[in-house]
């Protein structure tokens, strides 16, 4: 999966969390938590959304680098195996 | 119709799920009740084989009126589901045709519900169909639905204010070893499997409450009832705006995992408005959790006519003095709110302070 594609997933996962939000409205950079308001029980689901998705384990010590979206797509570029940098 | 909320005073009947002759069990969803919070799936509270459904779809009935009558096995005919069932309105005999009654019968309509269009206010066939089919209820009134929490948030909130005297404790929770223990615990498990912090909290309340049985219960009619279970509710926001508190039942006595399991999927079907009538009636105190929003203290209002409710803020990470030195501890602030007919001071001390022995052992939790 290319990176845009990753990104394009983790966003899918998130609508299932927080349907209401807009995508074009999520600055890329920012505190993704922030922005849609996730609580910690969203953030675990999106969590096993993407596990679930695309087969990786995310440790908590990693959730630090999925704070933004921009953190989510490279931690996942370096996670799924075969994934295009 | 149940009691969903302390407030509500009638709920519309969305939808049965069951039909006349239906064999039920005690828990079975038999029906979709809307209130002005939510959309409700009611359990049955008796088994045996349903005999009549006395409310159409559509149909908005006070609570405490028939919507069903089971027959248990061998037994004669048992009003279901719960709630105490008020005396019919003794209005005159509703005047209707064989041929109308005997579709009624059928299609489970109550004449005395079903205003008549025929000579002298007769009920005829068209009358019984047109109530069966119940007008097609607004499958809840969706653009009304925020205003109508907002209503039913009001009415609890000012009912609370005005009877129930609250005071307030507060206390400083050192989570160190919790926090540690739940890191270690979530290293080893599945992502689908972790444990957050609020869960911990949550069974530390539950455990404290069976402990402090001052806290757990209902001031009613002039006394404080206590609750011989622990149903804490747990308060979740809306996404759209609102809020409700359903109960996790017997949570003193659930393990950690099964705590969590269910306050996933609790928190899921609040937010999809699929909650059952059960966890919607019992809660026995409320936990409410506003620390992801970075609050540090909650200063609660209780949710009538339960007597308590325990606020918890952010966990982080405070400079804190341990024997000599300042270290960078992690510590959350836990307030209660309590009725002070129902306790003193004292007792709410105790329960804070035995909120925070419990959590000081996690691994006992």
């Amino acid at each position: 999966m290319t990176e845009p594609e990753l990104r394009e997933l983790a966003l899918r996962v998130l609508r299932k969390i927080a349907p209401e939000a807009d995508p074009a409205r999520i600055d890329p950079r920012e505190d993704l938590r922030e922005q849609l308001d996730l609580d910690s029980m969203d953030f675990l689901n999106f969590v096993i959304g993407l596990h679930e998705a695309l087969g990786v384990d995310i440790p908590e010590a990693d959730y630090a680098r999925l704070s933004s979206l921009d953190g989510i797509a490279q931690y996942l570029g370096e996670k799924v195996p075969g994934a295009a940098r | 119709m149940p009691s969903l909320g302390a407030d509500m005073e009638a709920g519309t009947l969305v939808k049965w799920l069951v039909h006349s002759g239906d064999t039920v069990r005690k828990g079975d969803i038999v029906a979709v009740v809307a209130t002005e919070k939510a959309d409700v799936d009611v359990e049955v509270f008796a088994g045996g084989k349903i005999e009549t459904l006395h409310v159409a779809e559509g149909q908005k009935v006070p609570v405490g009126a028939l919507l069903a009558t089971i027959r248990g096995e061998g037994e004669p005919a048992v009003a279901a589901p719960t709630a105490p069932v008020p005396a019919p309105p003794s209005g005159p005999r509703a005047i209707a045709s064989p041929a109308a009654r005997r579709r009624a019968a059928e299609l489970g309509v109550d004449l005395s519900r079903v205003s008549g269009t025929g000579p002298d206010g007769s009920i005829t066939l068209s009358d019984i169909e047109a109530a069966a089919s119940g007008g097609r209820p607004s499958p809840a009134p969706a653009p009304d639905r925020s205003a109508a929490m907002r209503r039913a948030i009001a009415a609890a909130m000012t009912r609370s204010h005005r009877e129930i005297p609250h005071y307030y404790l507060g206390t400083e929770i050192d989570l160190g070893a919790a926090l540690r223990w739940l890191a270690a615990e979530n290293a080893k498990r599945p992502v689908t499997e972790r444990i957050l912090p609020a869960a911990l909290m949550l069974k530390a309340v539950a455990l404290a409450a069976r402990e402090i049985p001052e806290m757990n219960g209902f001031w009613q009619d002039g006394s404080f009832r206590p609750s011989a279970s622990v149903h804490p509710g747990v308060a979740i926001s809306l996404r759209d705006g609102g809020l409700v508190a359903p109960a996790i039942h017997d949570a003193d006595r659930q393990s950690l995992e099964e705590l969590m399991k269910q306050l996933r999927d609790l928190v899921g079907r609040a937010r999809a408005g699929t909650l059952r009538s059960s966890e919607v009636s019992d809660p026995t105190i409320t936990v409410t959790n506003l620390g992801d929003l970075g609050v540090e203290t909650v200063y609660g209002v209780i949710f009538p006519p339960q007597v308590a409710l325990v606020g918890f803020g952010r966990v982080a990470e405070r400079p804190r003095v341990r024997d000599t030195a300042i270290l960078p501890v992690s510590t959350v602030f836990a307030t209660l709110a309590a009725d002070h007919r129902a306790s003193d001071g004292h007792r709410g001390g105790l329960f804070l302070a035995s909120i925070d022995r419990l959590l000081q052992k996690p691994e006992t939790l």
